[in-house]
């Protein structure tokens, strides 16, 4: 009918919102290419010959290299954690719910709800007394639990969809939980653990409370690459562009492969 | 060998009751057919027995060895269910050969058992196939085919031929009763079909509401039905029923007052039913005869020709609609009067709660 027409207004209009909301990664990225003189011009310099004295600098002198070594680490590390724990986790949820069952799900859930910095002293404390401070390690257990809660629903969800039936037939087969889990599971819901798995790397990426105030030179990741270096180098704005760039450039390349995969992961259940 | 022995079996969803003591046995290679309507238990029934579904009291041998506790695959029965439930990612040979290859099998004695089970199935061109790529015939085949070769000392089946078009249905039917014959395992079969339960079954069990209404043959369930449920969900069309009020009886005969005003006689009872007391008739479409005279009359509503028969549908002057079926020459028409009589005396009568009195044969 006429809502399946848009209408050239509305195209218009979520054209501007769209432009508007790219606005500042575009400006960054050209500013990035721009000298420091031409960065801080007023009015703004639109045409210029593009440069790469900023990047340059961010990543010889700045140390780009280890900081996205980190950020690599830390993010598969602790995805793939997660992904350990939850898989058996949401077989036991899909699988043979209990009574209360939902309302873990909502609890776990809920916990994202928490703000982070209300745990900050606890968490710095534990890090410090056992000698995490500034490790990958630390990053790697804090961004799997925060992680966690998001991985195990996803896969719950997946793994409601798959008939209980294959199961049932297998366990008159006399195939056992593990077994049903590597044979029958897996292999049934890659799309689905690919999908979080996708997220979670993401997620873990883009976070930057934690590795801010838990990590220093050794563990950092680009997160903290970019807040080091808007302090001392912060009236630069093109070399802090050019670390910007550089730190979200990687996650927003592997974000837009894994973009159809994650709207189809994040879906699932939602339309049958 | 397989008997399996249900004593006062029952099962409890929380504070729901869906079985309700059944005591059931079952013979080695006998073929048993579950049958009721949707949601009478039949699937609970069948899932407790393959050890899918906790048994909330009473005891369940196969065997002779009491079961309830044995685990799924222990129990030496194979299911095959509505869904087929085939291993998606698996080709036909995996879906086969997984439960063997699980327990261990070695790889050359899997593929002759499922190369062996694909010839009597006649799987064979598929086995390299996924299950999406599959009729639906062939899937169900699969199904079986998987509960076979494990060799299983008896087989349950939930609904096996739902999911499939009438044709189909039909020829799985004769295929089933086959394999039954060739494998000689006792089955037992799940469904809503009493037209299924009639064909297939040695042995016909009635379920309603959580409780086994009747156990017998299908021959015996179809003439002798224990009571009203049993008489109306047998045979189609459905038996004709008749509420009516005893006006005199006697060793010879029966005389009814029917609530439409009628009277009618239905002759022999065993033990004469006391004067006044309430009663259902109840006479199958093919015991009722157009007659110059008889007890019941009123007009055509619907005639319909099925070619080897034809069924009338006659509207009494109480509203009551009676089904009558006749042979496939009948020329009623739509609109003409009729009188309906009993044809060789063959009728039934319920008491008041359901339970048949008496099943009126002659000869
Ligand atoms: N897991 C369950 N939890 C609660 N009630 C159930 C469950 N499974 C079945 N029931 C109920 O038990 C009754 C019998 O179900 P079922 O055995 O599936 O019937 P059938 O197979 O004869 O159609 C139904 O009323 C159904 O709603
Ligand atoms: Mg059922």
């Amino acid at each position: 009918m006429d809502q399946d027409k848009a209408s050239p207004l509305g195209t218009a209009a979520a054209w501007i919102v769209a432009f508007l909301m790219f606005f500042p990664i575009l400006w960054m990225t050209v500013t990035a290419f721009k000298t420091e003189t031409q960065a801080i011009a007023i009015p703004p310099i639109v045409f210029f010959r593009p440069g790469m004295e900023s990047f340059a600098h961010a990543t010889a002198q700045a140390g780009y290299m280890l900081f996205a070594e980190n950020s690599i680490i830390v993010s598969f590390a602790s995805t793939l954690l997660a992904l350990l724990i939850a898989f058996p986790a949401a077989y036991a949820m899909a699988f043979q719910p209990g009574k209360h069952t939902q309302n873990l799900l909502v609890w776990m859930l809920s916990t994202k709800m928490l703000p982070p910095v209300g745990v900050l002293v606890p968490i710095y404390l534990i890090c410090r007394d056992l000698g995490l401070l500034d490790t990958r390690t630390a990053l790697i257990v804090i961004d799997m639990l925060m992680n966690l809660p998001i991985v195990v629903w996803m896969l719950y969800s997946f793994f409601r969809d798959i008939p209980r039936d294959i199961l049932e037939a297998a366990r008159m087969d006399g195939v056992g939980p593990r077994k049903q889990m590597i044979y029958l599971l897996l292999p049934l819901a890659s799309p689905g653990i690919v999908s979080a798995a996708l997220l979670a790397i993401i997620l873990a990426w883009n976070e930057a409370f934690w590795s801010i105030n838990l990590t220093a030179a050794h563990a950092g990741t680009l997160a903290t690459f970019i807040a080091r270096y808007s302090a001392p180098e912060g009236l630069f704005w093109a070399k802090l562009s050019a670390a910007s760039v550089l730190a979200v450039a990687p996650i927003l390349v592997f974000g837009s492969f894994a973009q159809r995969r994650l709207v189809r992961g994040l879906t699932v259940g939602a339309v049958k | 060998m397989a008997n399996l022995e249900l004593r006062q079996v029952g099962k409890w969803y929380g504070n729901y009751e869906a079985i309700k003591s059944v005591d059931l046995s079952i013979a080695d290679r006998e073929f048993v057919v579950f049958v009721g309507p949707s949601g009478c238990g039949k699937t609970t029934l069948l899932r407790m027995i393959a050890g899918l579904e906790e048994i909330t009291s009473g005891d369940l041998l196969i065997d002779g060895v009491h079961a309830n506790a044995v685990p799924p695959d222990k129990r030496g029965l194979a299911m095959v269910f509505q869904s087929y439930a085939l291993y998606p990612h698996m080709t036909v040979a995996q879906n086969m050969g997984f439960a063997l290859k699980m327990a261990g099998m070695p790889r050359a004695e899997i593929d002759a058992k499922v190369g062996e089970a694909a010839r009597v199935l006649q799987l064979e061109p598929v086995l390299g196939r996924k299950p999406r790529m599959l009729s639906g015939g062939q899937r169900q085949r699969v199904a079986i085919g998987r509960a076979i070769v494990r060799n299983p000392k008896g087989f349950l089946f939930d609904e096996p031929l739902s999911n499939l078009d009438a044709a189909l249905r039909v020829q799985m039917r004769i295929e089933l009763v086959k394999l039954h014959q060739a494998l000689a395992a006792t089955m037992i079969y799940v469904t809503h079909d009493q037209i299924e339960a009639m064909t297939m079954a040695d042995r016909i069990v009635v379920l309603n509401r959580g409780i086994v209404e009747q156990v017998g043959t299908p021959l015996n369930l179809y003439h002798r039905p224990a009571n009203l449920f049993v008489a109306g969900f047998i045979g189609s069309p459905k038996m004709n029923f008749f509420p009516g009020r005893v006006q005199r009886a006697d060793a010879s005969q029966v005389v009814l007052a029917l609530a439409g005003g009628e009277t009618f006689i239905v002759p022999g009872p065993e033990s004469p039913p006391a004067v006044g007391t309430e009663l259902t008739l109840g006479v199958r479409p093919e015991h009722f005869e157009m007659a110059a005279q008889g007890p019941l009359a009123g007009t055509v509503d619907v005639v319909e020709h099925l070619g080897v028969e034809t069924l009338v549908y006659v509207r009494l002057a109480s509203g009551a609609i009676v089904i009558v079926r006749t042979d496939d020459l009948s020329r009623v028409r739509v609109g003409e009067n009729v009188s309906l009589a009993l044809r060789a005396g063959r009728a039934s009568l319920f008491d008041s709660s359901g339970a048949a009195l008496f099943h009126a044969m002659p000869e």
